[in-house]
């Protein structure tokens, strides 16, 4: 009989001893050495005995009964020193035991972050009986708190099941979503959302320091400066094949120990199996490989012939309640297409990508049952293009099926807020409607819902179809784009309704057909966002148009127009040096503005930071003469040196630009100050116009000079500057809220009705709100774009990536 | 084909472009998704849009200048519009880009 020695008893060398014994009980006398006191057990079923779910001795899959019985020697809890293949045998801790054949089935190891205090006591991976138990340990005592390290597979199912124990966790992840190898960015949402609603907290791009503590781990500290106490850290950021004592024997290893799709090494009679090998440049993780490769071994040994090839993999999460699935490749390359399906009712996302009329990979979020009949299709190749158009509702729907465009309202819960003006909920609603109100006119009688600004009539009309069904006939509306078949309107409010704050929130819960919007939907729903969340929503200078990225307005030929804010109109003479030199430096046109300021023309792109640097220098900032947000204040000398002047009209203007510089809004705004009725300033056609008098200030609105041309309307009149700039930010503020995007204020007025407007800033504390709202708005968005990107890192983004025409000289 | 290195994945922005200069002219680098990347024509068809700073959307772009769309695949206009970008052999290697450098040379095409 012929000498097996295996080192290791992890889940593919019990896979192999099983193969080997079942089909010849007599080949072999095995020994098997096992650095862990035990013997092979299940794993990746270490996330439910770690919740508790279940016990240790239930995912044991080899006891001591099932080696006895195969004649199999233990050596357990006994390390393998060395092995010496010139005279074929191993070294154990307790002495030698000579082979003829030799499987590694070292496995793998954590990997560690190798920050300070990774060391301590209380840090540990996910890899074992003793960190489970060390993690189970920890969770006993109340209110302990956990910190995760890595948002993949096992540190997420580490987390799930710590929060099971009852314990508060956090998991930290290095990249923009969760799992991103195995999910794209809308699964990653809808995980994170999932996780979040279980009580766990979920970091994002969140990098780790260090791990402190006195004498064992106490808290975690992030390169961000966040301080996170804790009572455990568990780090899941990856695991590394374990091939040290491989090396070590002289056996041939790249990344992990070279195989052939034999599963022999370069070492005569000497093979390996699992997590510790490489094939083909691959490494392996997932079990159903390494079972494969078991059973390709098991025959080899036994001098039959058999091939390990690379199959497709997919992933599912063993977190009870999150239904997630991945298989193949859904991220790289071009020549391929997507179909998107999301049903924000269910929560379901699903994401298919075909290549030349085959599936090549799939992504499914809430809803996995067809995932299994994609992952066949996947693996067979299959040609799609007969069933292309209803694929993505699985086999059982071949017929087709179309996406209910009602199911965003369908799926808000009662307390959704609909009418943001009267409170008004879509379970008052529902109740109205099912009282009797069947038309928009009942609902606005009985709820006062959509009969103020009139912006959620879309909303309310879709809650009275979604009640009523057929019997009531939903008007149509002009959708955002192709992406949706929402108006501006209803995604407005649905995103402050549902709490939405991100751009993959809105496209997921508001059903986008497309996977990242388009160049019609993306700004608006940009501006959306910062404007409802300034605090929680990071601006995406990625759905900006170019002139808003680049802060310059890009001309006919590519070059960009530079235009320094003049507060007020006013200018020095200092300033208009400092404007000279860099015009005659960069090469630029100069040309006086009609909004008081001087503009800077034909400067490249590559020149940019420089002339902002100069300026800059020179005490400007940004006009934002190419945003949507606020222009300029366009003011006539007013009392400092008009006869007719009756207040400080160029004060007030600088008060006003100084106040809302730097907002952005949903068109652009241009504000004007006249100091006497005569309006040298030309107030009465901007968005905010003031005429200065006697006994105070007139403050009209919504005003037009440019395909339209309309005067402005009286807003109110005051007494006090204090009081124009209030009601001023006010009135800006309620745009900013409440505006469809591309509407300047005159348009969204005449939606609305002035006397809606001015109803709400009658009101003194809601006044008074509005200008607290704008105001935490611009403790974000109040800094100068230019001085940000004259740092020499912002600044290298704006020269080319390389310059490929300099090598060709040489 | 002689593939270039020309940068790191990470210079550029997640659904946005960069430039790279060529002897054929400016190439766009387009970054779809988080490992995906096209290289085209930097110059829209209809009046000289710089596409490198349009809107990055699916597999698309939009030229800023006046909202021409193009698929990145095939290089051609969308919709209504008839036009086409050259594209570029690009592909990505342990997060560097690499730029086909014979099909943006002069001696190449000659």
């Amino acid at each position: 009989m012929q000498k097996l020695v295996v080192i290791g008893a992890g889940m593919a060398s019990g896979r192999l001893l099983e193969q080997l014994i079942d089909a010849d009980p007599g080949a072999f006398e095995i020994t098997l050495f096992n650095a862990e006191p035990r013997g092979n057990y299940n794993r990746i079923m270490l996330s439910p005995v770690l919740s508790g779910e279940k016990s240790f001795e239930e995912i044991v899959t080899h006891d001591d009964d099932w080696y006895a019985t195969n004649k199999v020697t233990c050596r357990f809890g006994e390390k393998v020193l060395s092995v010496d293949t010139a005279r074929k045998v191993v070294v154990g801790e307790k002495g030698e035991v000579a082979y003829d054949k030799l499987v590694f089935g070292t496995g793998s190891s954590a990997f560690i972050i190798p920050c300070p205090g990774h060391d301590l006591p209380g840090v540990v991976a996910f890899r074992d009986l003793e960190d489970t138990t060390a993690m189970t340990e920890a969770a006993a005592k109340p209110g302990a708190r956990a910190v995760v390290i890595g948002g993949g597979l096992l540190g997420l199912e580490a987390a799930a099941a710590l929060r099971l124990r009852g314990m508060e966790v956090t998991v930290l992840h290095i990249a923009s979503h969760l799992m991103e190898r195995q999910l794209d960015p809308a699964a990653g949402y809808l995980l994170k959302k999932d996780l979040e609603r279980r009580g766990i907290t979920v970091l994002l791009e969140a990098s780790t320091k260090e791990i402190v503590g006195n004498g064992k781990a106490e808290q975690v500290n992030l390169a961000d400066g966040t301080e996170l106490p804790c009572d455990i850290v568990c780090m899941a950021v990856g695991i590394r094949p374990a091939v040290k004592l491989a090396q070590n024997s002289g056996i041939a290893c790249g990344r992990a120990i070279k195989v052939d799709a034999q599963m022999r090494t370069e070492t005569p009679d000497v093979y390996a199996v699992g997590e510790c090998v490489e094939f083909e440049g691959n490494l392996f993780g997932l079990v159903a490989p390494l079972y494969d490769q078991a059973k390709v071994l098991a025959k080899t040994l036994l001098g039959q012939e058999e091939t390990f090839a690379m199959r497709e993999l997919s992933t599912k999460l063993k977190v009870t309640g999150c239904d997630l699935f991945s298989a193949g490749d859904f991220a790289d390359g071009p020549g391929r297409e997507d179909i998107v399906y999301r049903d924000p009712a269910r929560g379901i996302y699903k994401r298919l990508v075909i290549e030349e009329d085959k599936l090549v990979g799939a992504v499914m979020y809430g809803d996995t049952a067809d995932g299994n009949w994609f992952f066949g299709l996947i693996k067979d190749g299959t040609d799609i293009s007969e069933m292309r158009e209803t694929l993505i509702f699985g086999p059982s729907y071949q017929g087709g099926a179309s996406v209910d465009p009602l199911s965003a309202v369908a799926a808000l819960p009662p307390e959704a807020e609909i009418c943001g003006c009267n409170g008004v909920c879509k379970g008052d609603i529902v109740a109205a409607i099912e009282a009797g109100a069947t038309d928009l006119g009942a609902i606005k009688a009985t709820t006062k819902a959509s009969a103020s600004c009139g912006t959620c009539t879309g909303l309310v009309e879709q809650v009275l179809s979604v009640t009523l069904g057929d019997e009531f006939v939903l008007p149509t509306a002009q959708p955002v784009c192709g992406c949706t078949d929402l108006p501006h309107e209803d995604v407005r409010r649905l995103i402050k309704a549902q709490e939405l704050k991100s751009q993959e929130a809105v496209w997921q819960e508001l059903g986008w057909k497309s996977r990242n919007g388009c160049h019609v939907c993306r700004p608006a729903i940009n501006f959306y966002l910062l404007a409802d969340w300034p605090l929680d929503y990071t601006d995406d200078p990625q759905s900006r148009f170019v002139n808003e990225r680049n802060h310059a307005n890009i001309q006919k030929d590519g070059t960009y127009s530079v235009m320094p804010r003049m507060w007020g109109g006013m200018t020095s003479p200092q300033e208009l040096i400092a404007i000279a030199q860099a015009a005659e430096k960069y090469g630029a046109t100069v040309k006086v503005t009609g909004g008081q300021r001087i503009d800077l023309l034909g400067v490249k792109k590559e020149d940019l930071p420089a002339i902002w640097y100069d300026l800059n220098e020179a005490g400007m900032v940004s006009g934002h003469a190419y945003t949507k947000g606020l222009r300029t204040v366009k003011t006539c000398v007013g009392s400092d040196w008009c006869r007719f002047g009756t207040q400080d009209s160029t004060g007030l203007g600088i008060k006003l630009e100084k106040k809302l510089w730097g907002s952005w809004t949903p068109h652009k705004v241009k504000l004007a100050v006249s100091g006497c009725p005569r309006n040298c300033a030309e107030a009465t056609c901007k968005d905010v116009g003031i005429i200065c008098v006697d006994s105070g200030y007139q403050v009209s609105v919504a005003g037009a000079a440019g395909m339209d041309v309309k005067e402005t309307e009286r807003l109110v009149d005051v007494r006090t500057e204090e009081e124009a700039i209030e009601w001023t930010t006010a009135f800006i503020q309620l745009y900013r809220e409440h505006a469809k995007y591309l509407d300047r204020p005159y348009k969204w007025v005449a939606k609305v009705g002035l006397d809606w407007v001015k109803e709400v800033l009658a009101d003194d504390a809601e006044r008074q709100a509005l200008v607290e709202r704008f105001d935490i708005s611009q403790s974000v968005y109040q800094k100068d774009p230019w001085a940000e990107r004259a740092e020499p890192e912002a600044a290298r983004r704006f020269q080319p990536l390389a310059d490929l025409t300099l090598k060709a000289a040489e | 084909m002689s593939w270039i290195d020309i940068g790191h994945i990470d210079d550029v922005p997640l659904r946005g472009a960069r430039l790279v200069k060529t002897e054929v002219g400016c190439v766009a680098i387009f970054r779809t998704d988080e490992a995906e990347v096209f290289a085209a024509s930097n110059t829209c068809p209809h009046r000289q849009g710089p596409l490198s700073e349009g809107i990055v959307h699916g597999q698309k772009v939009t030229c800023p200048l006046h909202n021409w769309v193009f698929d990145l695949n095939t290089g051609e206009a969308q919709g209504a519009d008839e036009g086409r970008i050259t594209t570029y052999p690009v592909r990505l290697e342990d997060g560097r880009i690499l730029l086909d450098g014979e099909a943006v040379s002069t001696r190449s095409a000659a």
